[in-house]
């Protein structure tokens, strides 16, 4: 046999044992040769009399297999060519499926799409239980769905109940929890690993080992016929409560696709059909651009740093959620504040965090080990970097950059976590500014994928280097911006707040003006987001950006604040909360504004803005910014981010579109020549 | 006077003492301990890793602490190449794991050392009575569903009768003695009133309530509950609002009805756990580590088990000859408060005469020179932590009034004694 990519070997059990390990490429993925060869192996292991089971492998470090290798479906020409590359996988994985001889797929490291589509075609799969096994099918994140059978072989092998939330969800499954879905057969140290593949492919699994297989297949009546479109409907209805579905066709496809076929043989060719169709789709070519952004802004961080130790000072909603997520990365944290009950809520957070996290005890015990409450700041000078998240003023933060300069190692980074002082005000404390940079996280802290990593003037490259690497290990996305008001993310969001506030002057309902943004895309309605964030806190970044670009602070939210009603945090904002929920009105007054007026009035705020930062240099590139506004504030993915929407609106149409609002509402909308050079 | 290489104590620290309410304490033995050594780490110039062994006396792990030690040593970061052992001489648990640390410095194994004691006596078990245990075991070994049938039927409801792990550690077995019951002994022999008792109890909490007041202990770190995010800053055992007439209406808890020794004269059931930190001549000049005090010499003694109170007066006084002292040379005092009866007892024993003294009279060690700061019987006793405690107040006690010497001793279960000599050191090592 001539392989390439796989090695193909047969042990002294006559066991066939084939180990993927791709050319040229530090993770498998699976394509047309990867898998040609696959059938091949398949085809030799069934027929040949010197074999009695397959056992599939992965050879590379990196883990299984990470998935079908997108760009190849990118580069089909034609729907034709597409269709055919999606059958010929379907075509590999039903070869596998049906062997007479026992396979087995041992999973160790990622095994995502592609490549758990095929561990599911075969018969048995074991997990190793490091932590870095994950499994699962995100391809809905990218706006498609399986496409190699995933869709109706999950369903089958533990139920709809289970399967449909985690395809729709795109969620990945540790191995332990794959081993509690009975997803895999064994979870096993990757000591026993190889003596139970070689174990079970010689005697097979007595029924009676294994009570899961009897259970699952109680779940697995759910996909019968006569239930199929009652779960259908009851899905439908939990997803609609937290997305628009109509904005990600993939959803409705692949819930439709089960309904009508379950988990059938003729499922398979309506999988290759329906997915075929989700790809030239606008929302599923933006989800893999930034799919792609994201490697591109991980790819940034290039320093060979690893950093052990991280001080945080202020341990307040950021700096304790800052500390937790760091120590939950496996870095040592000091957290330090005035006394232990500043930091004792910190800690509180943090178990609560490690505990839907990591789930197991002793995980969980060790994070909290690693989280080191530090009153007088003892952890300063073992630290390799040091992030002040004090409250925002400048001589106290100074104050606290002398400190650094006089008790830190000379290696260590320090960084700020401030959302509105200059970095070029601050570091003029430092005998050495170069050594300050920003280190911008987004609340809450688990949830936004995005730091901004701000460079003031003096800010050396190193420096920069360093922190980003710094983020990347804390599996967050950098995103490099310059120290100008705002930075990027809450320059961007602040117009569109302040248009919002505006809407609510003019007595538009409140939830009317969040429906129109959600509508549009945005996971939550700016009024919304204005009260979780805090009053106070928005207005202390507005007036700090009108300081330095002009506009004016809606008289309601200066009145909010005098109130002191603040938001969430003081149960008033623009709403009214009770025990942290949202008390709706319902909307009966007659509205002048149509909805989709109210989304352009937000929307192109933000947009004029963008363009502002981007011919300002703020970010690198419109798909920078873009990358930034999706992963900071979670503006509408599928919509590509700002830069993206314009594009795919048409300039045209955009420009006649501002005149038209500037006409009607004023100079805000009033897009300069620096909003042309960027757009074009 | 016997001399040894010199053993410095450069940094030591402890857990607020946390009275067991009802029910399981918030924190393990091993979070307490987890606690109370990650700040004094953290403040350190040199790693933990840098250790050359971590040493904690412990009497009442739980089934996952396990040699508790290396234990605590992981957890608090000395990485898997710093070895770590657990000892056990009950009360004096904390004080062996001193003296071991001190033994492996002197026999220059190591030359920095980790050691102390924790207890979470809040969470010492119930267990199944032996009827329990081995039904189980048969249950178990029944190998067909008639036999699991047969053997379901022998149960007896008596098998669920829980023992209680705390009660019967706090037994002489030997002697069929609960230690309440030893103590009664000790107020028996010297002639011990219950309003004595009473009166030394009472001193004890507002000594300690006085040192708390003044912030006179030191190194003492708040610990976070995780579950519910209160802080607990102090040693919470202490009464304010204790009283002769309080003490007074209490029962004989051990020798009931007709002892003495009650409750509010006897130790507290107590979490807790402290730590310090030893260091060779050698490491205390090569990371130019500040140092507090140094360890002189220790004294173990054995005695009869049904008076194991009267340890720590046995214990002074074999001190004494090793080092050819006098009473009178030692600056200050203290002496583990097990109960206010054994404490009497051995301030009696070792007054001249041996006879029987009002104790703040003729007593060979004065009451104003022990245990200034209060001692177990308002602050507590967690077993493990008990012997490291008291050598830091001691420290304090110093510290404060500019003394040098120290003796700090306690009794132990079982017929023993044991006895410290410190010397506080300061300004610069040469």
């Amino acid at each position: 046999m001539n392989l390439q990519h796989w090695r193909y070997e047969i042990d002294a059990h006559k066991i066939a044992w084939a180990t993927f390990d791709k050319v040229d490429s530090s993770v498998n993925t699976l394509d047309y040769a990867t898998l040609k060869e696959l059938a091949n192996i398949i085809d030799t292991a069934e027929y040949s009399p010197e074999v009695v089971g397959l056992v599939i492998q992965s050879g590379k470090k990196s883990g299984f297999i990470a998935g079908a290798d997108i760009t190849q479906f990118q580069h089909c020409k034609n729907p034709e060519e597409g269709l055919k590359l999606v059958l010929y996988g379907q075509e590999v994985f039903a070869c596998l499926e049906k062997m007479e001889k026992p396979s087995l797929a041992l999973i160790e490291g990622a095994c995502m799409g592609g490549g758990f589509e095929l561990a599911l075609a075969c018969r048995y799969r074991i997990a190793c239980d490091s932590e870095s096994t994950l499994m699962g099918l995100p391809e809905i994140k990218l706006g498609i769905h399986p496409g190699w059978g995933g869709s109706i072989r999950l369903p089958r092998l533990i139920g709809a109940f289970q399967a449909l939330p985690l395809i729709l969800s795109g969620k990945g499954l540790s191995a332990y929890q794959a081993g509690v879905l009975h997803v895999v057969d064994y979870v096993l140290p990757k000591r026993e690993c190889e003596n139970a593949a070689r174990d079970i492919i010689l005697k097979g699994l007595a029924l009676a080992s294994f009570p899961h297989r009897l259970i699952s297949s109680l779940y697995r009546m759910s996909n019968m016929t006569g239930v199929r479109m009652l779960i259908a409907n009851f899905i439908r209805k939990q997803i609609a409560k937290k997305t628009v579905m109509q904005h990600y066709p993939a959803l409705e496809a692949l819930i439709s696709q089960w309904q009508k076929h379950g988990v059938s043989e003729d499922a398979y060719a309506n999988e290759a059909a329906s997915l075929v169709s989700l790809f030239p789709t606008e929302t599923s070519q933006n989800l893999i651009r930034l799919f792609f952004l994201q490697t591109r802004m991980k790819s940034g961080a290039k320093a060979s740093i690893l950093i052990n130790h991280v001080h945080v000072i202020g341990a307040g909603t950021m700096g304790g959620d800052i500390a937790a997520w760091c120590a939950l990365n496996g870095i040592k944290v000091t957290l330090q504040d005035r006394g232990e009950s500043y930091i004792a809520p910190a800690i509180l957070r943090a178990k609560i965090l490690f505990e839907k996290k990591l789930k197991l005890k002793h995980l969980v015990m060790a994070a909290n080990d690693r989280l080191i409450p530090d009153v007088k700041g003892d952890g300063m000078r073992h630290a390799d970097v040091i992030i002040e998240a004090i409250y925002e003023n400048l001589v106290a933060k100074q104050e606290i950059l002398k400190q650094m300069e006089q008790h830190a190692k000379p290696s260590a980074i320090f960084a700020t976590n401030t959302s509105s002082i200059m970095l070029d005000a601050m570091n003029t404390a430092l005998s050495d500014p170069s050594r300050l940079v920003g280190i911008h996280f987004f609340n809450p802290v688990a949830m936004m994928q995005l730091v901004e990593v701000v460079c003031g003037e003096k800010t050396s490259d190193a420096v920069i280097a360093q922190a980003m690497t710094f983020v990347k290990q804390i599996k967050r996305l950098p995103l490099k911006v310059k120290s100008r008001p705002g930075f990027l993310v809450n320059r961007i969001l602040m117009p569109y707040l302040m248009e919002s506030v505006k809407l609510v002057e003019e007595g538009v309902p409140m939830e009317r003006i969040d429906q129109a943004a959600v509508q549009f895309g945005m996971p939550m309605g700016p009024i919304e987001l204005a009260d979780t964030v805090g009053l106070d806190i928005c207005l202390s970044v507005a007036k700090e950006l009108t300081e330095h670009f002009g506009g004016e602070i809606p008289k309601a939210l200066l009145d909010k604040v005098d109130q002191k009603q603040l938001g969430k945090k003081t149960a008033k904002g623009f709403y009214t909360y009770h025990r942290g929920k949202k008390q709706t009105q319902r909307i009966d007054c007659v509205v002048s504004i149509c909805i989709e007026d109210i989304a352009d009035r937000l929307i192109y705020r933000m947009l004029n803005e963008s363009a502002r930062c981007l011919s300002e240099g703020i970010v690198e590139d419109a798909d920078m910014l873009d990358a930034g506004m999706v992963f900071g504030t979670g503006f509408a993915p599928f919509r590509g981010g700002p830069m993206q929407y314009i594009k795919t609106v048409g300039i045209e149409q955009i420009r006649a579109r501002f005149k038209a609002l500037q006409e009607q509402y004023g100079k805000r909308f009033e897009t300069d020549d620096h909003f042309i050079n960027a757009i074009s | 006077m016997r001399n040894h290489k010199p053993v410095y104590i450069v940094d030591m620290s402890r857990t607020p003492f946390i009275k067991a309410e009802q029910g399981p304490g918030a924190f393990s033995a091993s979070d307490l301990a987890v606690a109370a050594c990650r700040p004094m780490l953290l403040r350190q110039s040199f790693l933990p890793t840098e250790l050359g062994e971590v040493i904690t006396g412990c009497m009442m792990p739980s089934s996952e602490e396990a040699n508790i030690s290396r234990v605590i040593s992981l957890r608090i970061g000395c990485g898997k190449e710093v070895p770590a052992y657990t000892v056990q001489r009950n009360c004096a648990s904390g004080m062996q794991a001193l003296d071991c640390a001190m033994k492996d410095i002197q026999l220059e194994r190591h030359d920095l050392v980790l050691a102390g004691g924790v207890d979470a006596m809040s969470r010492a078990p119930l267990l199944f009575n032996s009827g329990m245990t081995a039904w189980f075991s048969r249950f178990a070994s029944s190998k067909n569903v008639a036999q699991k049938l047969k053997t379901l039927l022998q149960f007896r409801p008596q098998f669920l009768a829980p023992e209680i792990a705390l009660l019967k550690g706090l037994t002489d077995h030997t002697v069929r003695m609960s230690m309440g019951q030893t103590a009664e002994e000790v107020a028996y022999r010297y002639q011990i009133s219950r309003e004595a008792m009473d009166a030394y109890a009472l001193q004890s909490h507002m000594r300690a309530m006085q040192a708390q007041k003044n912030k006179s202990l030191t190194n003492i770190v708040p610990l976070i509950n995780p579950s519910n995010g209160n802080v607990i800053a102090i040693d919470n055992g202490v009464r304010a609002d204790s009283s002769l007439e309080r003490l007074a209406k209490l029962k004989p808890f051990f020798d009931k009805p007709f002892g003495a020794v009650t409750a509010g004269n006897s130790s507290q059931i107590t979490d807790g756990a402290a730590y310090m930190l030893l260091a060779s001549e050698a490491a205390v000049k090569r990371l130019n580590l500040p140092v507090r005090a140094k360890i002189v010499d220790v004294a173990w003694v054995g005695l009869a088990p049904e008076v194991m109170g009267l340890g720590p007066a046995v214990a002074i006084q074999k001190l004494m000859q090793q080092q050819n002292c006098e009473l009178n040379s030692i600056d200050y005092w203290e002496m583990n408060e097990a109960f206010a009866a054994q404490v009497l007892g051995c301030l009696s024993m070792l007054s001249q005469e041996g006879q029987v003294q009002a104790p703040t009279q003729n007593s060979s060690i004065p009451q104003d020179k022990l245990n200034i700061y209060g001692g177990a019987i308002a602050l507590g006793h967690p077993v493990g932590a008990s012997g490291v405690r008291i050598v830091m107040q001691l420290i304090n006690a110093l510290e404060n009034n500019n003394a040098k010497r120290g003796v700090a001793t306690l009794c132990i279960g079982g017929g023993q004694g044991g006895a410290m000599l410190i010397e506080r050191v300061s300004g610069e090592i040469v």
